[in-house]
């Protein structure tokens, strides 16, 4: 550290007062890409505190104070008896549930390439890759016209098993495993004969635990964006996630002014609880895995 | 190894009542364990990946023939040759999706990619103050989906309620029109950008805080500026990780379906053909001719594959240049 500070004092001669003008424009142009991302959702917070009629006539980044943000929860929650809680609750499903579940599943499979030698290893790791660069909107339609020829389209799995296969998934467990689950350990767990399924199961998914928090979090993203699937798989209003029922309620809401407030006030309340998860989870993110151990 | 492991299973398992039953378990478990494992993930691959691009394959080459011609004829499935193809291929609006979908395309990706790269070498300056702030707020946008993005967005250029069109008025200037035909391209395009530009900005910065500092110290004793660094050093050594979110994100482009499905809700300029996987969704469900649809969505994942291999060909060029 001592090396390093030296030449920056040396070259302070020449250029101090350019560089610490340059810090100051870093950050500036950091503060206008912030403001970039931060003021629509700003916006979406203070839209959903006005009333109908203030939405079209107040200044649109002021707040209003009389009752209209109790007013617009009301009428969000009262929509169609109360469908936007279900709402809710099948976009945890979805894509909590499911999330949770192709965790697992990439889990065991990026595990199973990355710690054992078997026959077929490499075609299946090919096949694997390949499918990472398919996103899995290019297979909702095929997928409703297979699942349509067995009578499953419009049930809950019809949305939650295509969502649960997911080669990146299960291609960065393998990445996670190779560089978290030491062989000697594995070895040691054999000697003390512990079984495959045990040692994956306690000794393996614990120590892929952190990694997997960040395919968690990828995975969640995926599903919750994934709004072609859900669209097309199911029609009754009840099941539907979050974007397909706020989709539906613009649909019908654009001719509709008198419905805008709901549909901001559903956008807000659907994003802020993810919002501060994503920045709560930040420091778990281990994203160095997306942009240094790509090569494999 | 595994004669090694199971004769240590043997003298590690003492208690074991009957040591060779428990070993010939053991010995079939460990070979059959990786299948074990791997069995969900195979199966719903098969399932829900293999099965439906062999099917959509299939559904390309076949067609349905009415049999005296009228709505009530008698409709019968037969194979088509390369009729959906040519039929795809000559269709005026397919490739106008197409090419709009190209524009789309470049502009987010050149500007999401342009704004990622800076916002990355700017957090990873060391002069720049309250960095975290700056990183988490240009992240935030990540959490919200491409549908409701588009909703929040939508509301922002809808001229009855938009704040900047309210600002424009209140300046006396005649506002933009977001949501006009020459316009909504770029509307839809800014919704990409801002959704992506965090998360791809957030590898690049992963990658960067990866390059031992030393390398800089070495260029800052030689006299190099910022500038001079982040072209020479930063940028050649973060590109696989570029190159790789490119693929993501240009991959993305091709499929480009929820913000202007989203957006069409308040924008007349988009058509229910607008992006080609718009078309295939309106071919599929509105004209119920999935055997066009399923052609034009072989057409694109060719599209998918070309530009994937190509980005990955050239780089590996690039970068065998650079080694």
């Amino acid at each position: 550290m001592a090396v390093a500070t030296a030449p920056v004092g040396a070259r302070a001669s020449g250029g101090r007062r350019t560089s610490t003008g340059r810090g100051l424009s870093t950050t500036a142009v950091l503060v206008v890409g912030a403001l970039y991302c931060v003021l629509p959702v700003t916006w979406i917070v203070t839209a959903s505190t006005k009333t109908a009629g203030e939405l079209f006539t107040t200044f649109s980044f002021a707040p209003s104070f009389n009752g209209g943000l109790g007013e617009n929860l009301r009428d969000l929650l009262a929509y169609n008896d109360g469908v936007f809680g279900r709402w809710v609750l099948n976009t945890l499903l979805f894509a909590g549930v499911g999330t949770l579940l192709t965790v697992l599943i990439s889990a065991a499979a990026g595990y199973a390439l990355a710690k054992f030698q078997f026959l077929g290893r490499e075609l299946i790791f090919k096949v694997i890759l390949a499918g990472v660069l398919i996103p899995p909107i290019a297979l909702a339609i095929p997928q409703y016209l297979l699942l349509s020829k067995v009578h499953m389209t419009g049930s809950y799995w019809s949305v939650l098993l295509p969502s649960l296969i997911s080669p990146f998934s299960i291609y960065l467990s393998r990445v996670f495993a190779q560089a978290s689950v030491p062989t000697e350990i594995l070895e040691a767990g054999r000697i003390d004969g512990a079984g495959e399924l045990r040692l994956f199961w306690s000794v393996g998914l614990r120590l892929m635990l952190p990694g997997l928090v960040t395919v968690f979090l990828l995975q969640f993203v995926a599903i919750w964006n994934n709004f072609m699937l859900p669209y097309i798989m199911i029609t009754d209003e009840k099941m539907f996630p979050l974007t397909v029922g706020l989709f539906s309620l613009l649909n019908r809401g654009a001719g509709q002014p008198a419905l805008y407030t709901t549909v901001i006030t559903g956008a807000l309340v659907s994003v802020l609880p993810l919002i501060i998860l994503f920045v709560v989870l930040q420091r778990y993110w281990r994203l160095d895995v997306l942009s240094g151990g790509l090569k494999g | 190894m595994r004669t090694v492991e199971s004769m240590a299973a043997e003298v590690g398992r003492p208690e074991a009542p009957v040591p060779g039953v428990r070993r010939t378990r053991r010995r079939l478990n460990a070979k059959t364990a990786p299948y074990v494992l791997l069995a969900p993930a195979l199966a719903l691959l098969t399932a829900f990946m293999l099965i439906p691009i062999g099917y959509s394959v299939w559904l390309s080459f076949r067609t349905v023939k009415v049999a005296d011609g009228s709505l009530l004829g008698r409709r019968t499935e037969q194979a088509a040759g390369l009729s959906n193809y040519t039929t795809v291929l000559t269709d005026r609006v397919f490739w106008e999706a197409m090419g709009r979908m190209v524009v789309y395309g470049v502009i987010v990706v050149v500007i999401m990619f342009g704004l990622a790269l800076t916002f990355a070498l700017l957090l990873d300056h060391p002069r720049t103050r309250a960095a975290g702030l700056w990183r988490t707020s240009i992240f935030i946008p990540y959490a919200v989906p491409g549908v409701i993005a588009s909703l929040m967005w939508g509301f922002i250029y809808l001229p009855a309620v938009s704040p900047i069109v309210s600002a424009f008025e209140a300046l006396g200037l005649a506002p933009p029109d977001f949501l006009g035909s020459g316009t909504v391209l770029f509307s839809t395009a800014n919704i990409a950008i801002w959704g992506g530009t965090g998360f791809n900005m957030i590898i690049l910065y992963t990658a960067l805080r990866a390059i031992p500092s030393e390398i800089y110290e070495a260029a800052r004793i030689d006299g190099c500026s910022d500038l001079r660094i982040a072209f020479s050093i930063k940028i050649p050594m973060i590109a696989p990780a570029m190159v790789m979110t490119m693929i993501f994100a240009l991959i993305a482009m091709i499929q480009v379906y929820n913000e202007p499905t989203a957006l069409s809700t308040l924008s007349h300029a988009i058509t229910s053909t607008w992006m080609p996987m718009m078309k295939i969704y309106s071919d599929a469900f509105v004209l119920n001719n999935t055997f066009l649809a399923a052609a034009e969505s072989v057409l694109l994942a060719l599209l998918t594959l070309g530009v994937s291999l190509g980005v990955m060909r050239a780089t590996r060029r690039f970068q065998g240049v650079e080694d």
